[in-house]
């Protein structure tokens, strides 16, 4: 009786300890216990022995880029069109470093992504070793939080932790950096993946606190000319039901931000457009004029308020967001409301259902009659007669292509600008760009990760000639693993938002916001494998997307020669306010310049 | 205003140089540090002097909190509470001089710490004023060095900045 109770005992701590695992062997299996589908990463020394666990198995897939920064947007692109964390993997110095960019891009828009990166051995740290470099020092200011793994025994918790605090709360990217001998192969120790962490020094909040939540609804009601100006926040927080319920019980416009668009549908009536720096006129005029803004997972970005002395002069504001950081901090607002969007917007439409009293109806249609005024003037209106390429014509006409169901990302410039405004976004987790940082580069390798995460869908890559010349390299990546993508390279021979600014504030000084070589693009994809179409006149514009896309299975690298003159309109230059636009000139075409 | 903010924080590596970053990255000012491990050595307390207006204070509270190292903080200008501060001097003297220091250093509630030939050192704690009025009743070509701690603080009364 006593041995067999001994004999069960020792079978049950037998199950309990049965799987001893290396450090390299417990990080892959605790990603795949977290279920993650692809890391993307780039080997080295500090990760082989992780580069040898994960040749041993394949539930954990890996995407070989062909540099760091790749790797870091390509996992970002997947994050941002699934809602799930991106995992990145690099080794220890250069391509630890080479991952920064995408670290801080991923960081200033609060996307959720897990590094991994290689350390030298703990011995050595400190030594100046070969390729060695302090990452938590360098990421500690572009990272939600980072970690430096010391005990291989803590490794499969603070992989948790890891993905825990990058998915929670406001999201962000967290570096666990693993020096090499924590990942020996001959260190075995007890594996466990922890169904849940808590950390006592971190608690986001969700709810919101229901006496500010009424004050709001009572304001709402009460508003004569309210907007709702929303942002990435919605996206993140997976509110985009819950914000059009709330807008159309509401009966209330509402604006986007670069981030947010896709938030609230685009084609629907009530939206007017994106708003700030390149944002519609009536949205920028209705923030200016407004006497309620309600603030959804917004953050008062300087692109978004222009002078902060002349921002939303006649209203009171209403702020939700998870990040208490984020409230007040360049804007004071009257009514702060720290949690979950959507947690939040659920308990403001059940208050307004049980409500006696009603939005108000006279106020809102002299509001809406104002705001129809402004959208008459039609600022996103531009030369339709051109010979030349219009860039705002070939969006346009990507959005017919594609019946605007496509995944649209981008890098960062004018083309960014006109795929905004241009490419009407229904719905949230399309729109696939870098706004905090605004990194050039991020379009090519996001697009790979979006196509990763959705290979049926139509993904667009919207770029410049200079910005897809700073990752041009993962076109190789995007043969290797089968996405194909479409590239649609607006290609003006300039920078051309560095030369729309030198324009200007220059007087057309175009210093160095051209280059002198352009490559061949229609070589150059073929040279990765890929196929390359070249468009110069505008009725060609259609039948080559169509042709394009019509190629599923192939990346196509459509080189499209527009005006190089064109710029992005309305604009509010530096320092002035929502109401002091400048607008593109009724007739305009190359000349739009000289105007008020 | 001036603010003195205590911070319990994770006693990691690098908890200390978060909190250091975030002040210069974000430009905000401090005037003093100190930290020590308290009596849970999982955690360290930190006492932190800053000045600025309501809006910068207010953003640096949140920015703290933000970190993932930070269990707690309270701004302790906002309540009642002692504020202390420890300081050695050590003061180059004279036949002459010794008994003007000694009966100096008495009246601030002081102690002579250590004596040579040629030197003392005094040790005094108290609130930042008081050894500022020290410092300044010294003839200033006598003082070799100074080193002070910067402020540690604690609130009266029954509440305490604990887990
Ligand atoms: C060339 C260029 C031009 C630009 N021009 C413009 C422009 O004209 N207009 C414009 O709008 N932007 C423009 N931007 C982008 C701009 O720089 C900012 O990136 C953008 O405005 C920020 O968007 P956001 O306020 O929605 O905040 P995001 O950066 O998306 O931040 C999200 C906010 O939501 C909060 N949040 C996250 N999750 C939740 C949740 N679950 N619940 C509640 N809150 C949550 C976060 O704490 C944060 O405060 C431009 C960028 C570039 C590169
Ligand atoms: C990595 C990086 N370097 C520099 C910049 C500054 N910058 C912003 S837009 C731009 C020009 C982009 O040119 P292009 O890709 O051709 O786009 P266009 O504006 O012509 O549409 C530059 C240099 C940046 N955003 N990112
Ligand atoms: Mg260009």
């Amino acid at each position: 009786m006593e041995t067999d109770r001994l004999d069960t005992y020792r079978q049950n701590m037998f199950i309990e300890v049965s799987v001893e695992l290396s450090g390299a062997q417990i990080l892959v299996q605790s990603l795949k216990d977290e279920g993650v589908e692809y890391i993307f990463g780039y080997p080295g020394g500090a990760v082989l022995h992780l580069y040898d666990a994960i040749f041993q198995q394949d539930a954990v897939k890996h995407i070989l880029v062909r540099h760091e920064q790749g790797a870091t947007h390509a996992a970002d692109g997947y994050a941002r069109a699934t809602g799930k964390p991106g995992v990145v993997l690099v080794t220890s110095g250069p391509g630890a470093t080479n991952a920064v960019t995408g670290i801080a891009t991923a960081y200033m828009d609060s996307i959720p992504m897990v590094i991994i990166s290689g350390q030298v051995p703990s011995p050595v740290i400190g030594s100046d070793a070969f390729q060695e470099v302090d990452m938590v020092g360098i990421t500690r200011p572009c990272v939600k939080h980072n970690f430096l793994v010391k005990d291989v025994t803590k490794l499969a918790e603070t992989v948790k932790k890891a993905f825990y605090v990058a998915t929670t709360g406001r999201p962000g990217p967290v570096v666990v950096d693993i020096p090499k001998d924590i990942t020996d192969p001959h260190i075995k120790v007890p594996y466990k993946y922890p169904k849940k962490v808590s950390m006592r020094s971190y608690h986001p909040a969700v709810n919101g606190d229901k006496e500010q939540i009424k004050k709001a609804v009572e304001l709402l009601l009460a508003a004569q000319k309210p907007v709702i100006y929303s942002g990435g926040g919605v996206v993140l927080g997976e509110a985009s039901k819950e914000l059009t319920e709330f807008s159309q019980l509401l009966g209330f416009p509402v604006t986007n931000t670069l981030m947010g668009l896709g938030d609230y549908p685009a084609t629907d009536k009530q939206f007017i457009g994106m708003l700030g720096m390149h944002g519609t006129y009536e949205a920028n005029m209705a923030m200016h004029e407004s006497d309620l803004i309600i603030a959804l997972g917004a953050r008062f970005d300087d692109r978004v308020t222009g002078k902060l002395d002349l921002f939303c002069p006649y209203a009171k504001i209403i702020h939700i967001d998870i990040d208490p950081a984020s409230i007040s901090k360049t804007v004071k607002v009257d009514v702060p409301i720290v949690g979950e969007v959507k947690n939040v917007l659920e308990q403001m439409i059940d208050l307004l259902k049980d409500h006696k009293a009603k939005p108000q109806k006279k106020a809102l249609e002299a509001w809406w009659r104002q705001i129809d005024q402004w959208r008459s003037l039609q600022c996103l209106e531009f030369d339709r007669e051109s010979t030349l390429i219009k860039p705002q014509f070939v969006i346009e006409q990507l959005y017919a292509v594609t019946k605007g169901d496509a995944y649209v990302t981008s890098d960062v410039g004018q083309h960014q600008m006109w795929a905004a405004q241009y490419y009407k976004f229904d719905k949230p987790r399309r729109w696939i760009n870098s706004g905090g940082l605004g990194t050039m580069g991020f379009g090519l390798p996001a697009a790979i990760g979006v196509k990763l995460a959705f290979p049926d869908a139509d993904v667009a890559c919207v770029t410049g000639e200079a910005s897809i010349q700073m990752c041009i390299q993962e076109l190789s990546t995007a043969l290797q693993y089968k996405t194909p993508i479409k590239i649609i390279n607006l290609n003006n021979r300039y920078m051309g938002m560095v030369r729309q600014w030198q324009e200007f504030s220059y007087e057309s000084r175009y210093s160095h916001s051209y280059m002198d070589t352009i490559p061949e693009f229609v070589k150059l994809a073929e040279a990765y494998g890929h196929v390359g179409m070249r468009v110069e006149r505008p009725e060609d514009v259609r039948e080559v997307l169509e042709a394009a896309f019509a190629l599923k299975d192939r990346t196509v690298f459509v080189d499209i020669i527009t005006d190089r003159t064109e710029n992005v309109y309305p604009m509010i230059e530096a320092g002035k306010g929502h109401h002091d636009m400048k607008l593109r000139v009724a007739t305009g075409t190359s000349t739009d310049r000289e105007l008020a | 205003m001036r603010h003195i903010i205590s911070i319990l924080i994770e006693n990691e590596a690098g908890a200390l140089s978060r909190v250091a970053g975030l002040f210069s990255a974000r430009g905000y000012n401090i005037e003093s540090l100190n930290v020590a491990i308290t009596e849970d050595p999982s955690l360290s307390r930190m006492t932190l002097v800053t000045r600025g207006n309501e809006q910068i204070v207010e953003q640096i509270v949140k920015q703290l909190n933000k970190l993932i190292d930070v269990v707690k903080l309270v701004d302790l200008a906002e309540s009642p509470h002692i504020e202390r501060e420890l300081m050695m001097v050590k003061i180059k003297t004279t036949s002459h001089t010794r008994t003007e220091i000694r009966s100096l250093t008495e009246i601030f509630r002081g102690k002579v710490l250590d004596v040579t030939a040629t030197t003392y050192v005094v040790e005094m704690t108290g609130p930042s004023e008081k050894l500022d009025a020290f410092v300044a009743a010294i003839d200033p070509d006598t003082i070799i060095e100074v080193v002070r701690s910067g402020p540690t603080g604690i609130s009266r009364g029954e509440n305490g900045l604990c887990l």
